[in-house]
């Protein structure tokens, strides 16, 4: 990293990016397409402070870990579109306020 | 110099584009400032040197999965307006949470800054000759190989898991029976019939 920009302001960075998710999640109790994006808003911050870290140590396996945080975060995204839409099938909404009624 | 004004640049459009995400009305608008996030946390990533990362955060993000959110909320009929019903009563504790959250960061990061936290050594130091995906390159096939191949079978699990959950057999379409094409014969299917002059063919 060069200049006056160093790692504390890239942490600061996903450290708000991070809060947004969870506030996301907060906000949008009803609409789980939000709530999945809120997720993928808190990975983002995550995989930002695993690279942050990986250049300011000049090490290079926080950005291999970033990697991996990328392809379960795919996975996980496909997966939760999938239940979201076996769920609207089947209820005709998507508000996740009584999922606890889905069973079995 | 320049380094501060394109760092400045890209976090603060990646926190507002963030917030509109999770605050926009309209679903298909959240993905899309969704996707400006993306680019704009991919423009942070190559300004710190890491480009492999930040090719992978626009193919994957913007390329898979925002066009797969995007398919989803325009496949499914959505009364979206009432779905923000609750968002007044669920504000105040909110972002009282989220406050208390980024409080909780900044701390962790002011007392990690102090520098009373010992690193371990490094695993993997990088070499400012080797290029950035050459060098994660023979990291990832070489120290995480089976890791790399785990995050492989993850992909495969998931890929086969939304296929099995999305799948379902549709009532009044035909299918193709090999098997039963196979086994029809002429004599079965055809015989010669030889009708009164004026009467035609019952079938």
């Amino acid at each position: 990293m060069n200049g006056s920009i160093g790692l504390i302001h890239y942490l600061i960075v996903a450290a708000i990016l991070f809060t947004m998710g969870v506030l996301g999640i907060f906000l949008n109790r009803k609409n789980l397409i939000v709530i999945l994006m809120a997720i993928e808003l808190i990975l983002l911050a995550v995989n930002i402070n695993l690279v942050a870290f990986s250049a300011a140590l000049h090490d290079l396996v926080g950005q291999v870990f970033a990697m991996f945080v990328l392809t379960v975060a795919a996975g996980e995204a496909a997966i939760g579109l999938a239940i979201l839409v076996i769920y609207f099938r089947g209820r005709g909404t998507i508000a996740v306020d009584d999922v606890n009624r889905m069973k079995g | 110099m320049i380094q501060a004004f394109a760092f400045y640049l890209f976090a603060i459009v990646v926190i507002v584009s963030a917030a509109m995400t999770i605050s926009s009305r309209n679903p298909v608008h959240s993905v899309m400032w969704l996707i400006l996030a993306f680019f704009n946390a991919a423009g942070l990533m190559v300004l710190v040197g890491a480009e492999f990362i930040a090719m992978l955060l626009v193919i994957v993000y913007v390329g898979a999965v925002a066009v797969l959110f995007l398919f989803v909320v325009m496949m499914l009929d959505i009364d979206f307006t009432e779905m923000r019903a609750g968002i007044a009563r669920y504000f105040g504790i909110g972002l009282a949470l989220a406050v208390a959250l980024a409080a909780e960061v900044m701390v962790a990061i002011g007392a990690w800054s102090a520098g009373s936290i010992n690193l371990s050594r490094r695993v993997a130091p990088t070499d400012a000759a080797v290029p950035n995906i050459q060098a994660m390159g023979e990291l990832l096939y070489t120290r995480y190989l089976f890791v790399f191949e785990g995050a492989g079978l993850v992909l495969l699990v998931a890929m086969i898991g939304a296929i099995v959950l999305t799948h379902r057999e549709r009532g009044g379409t035909r299918y193709q029976n090999i098997a039963r094409q196979n086994q029809r014969r002429p004599q079965d299917a055809t015989r010669n019939t030889q009708p009164a002059i004026g009467q035609g063919v019952e079938l």
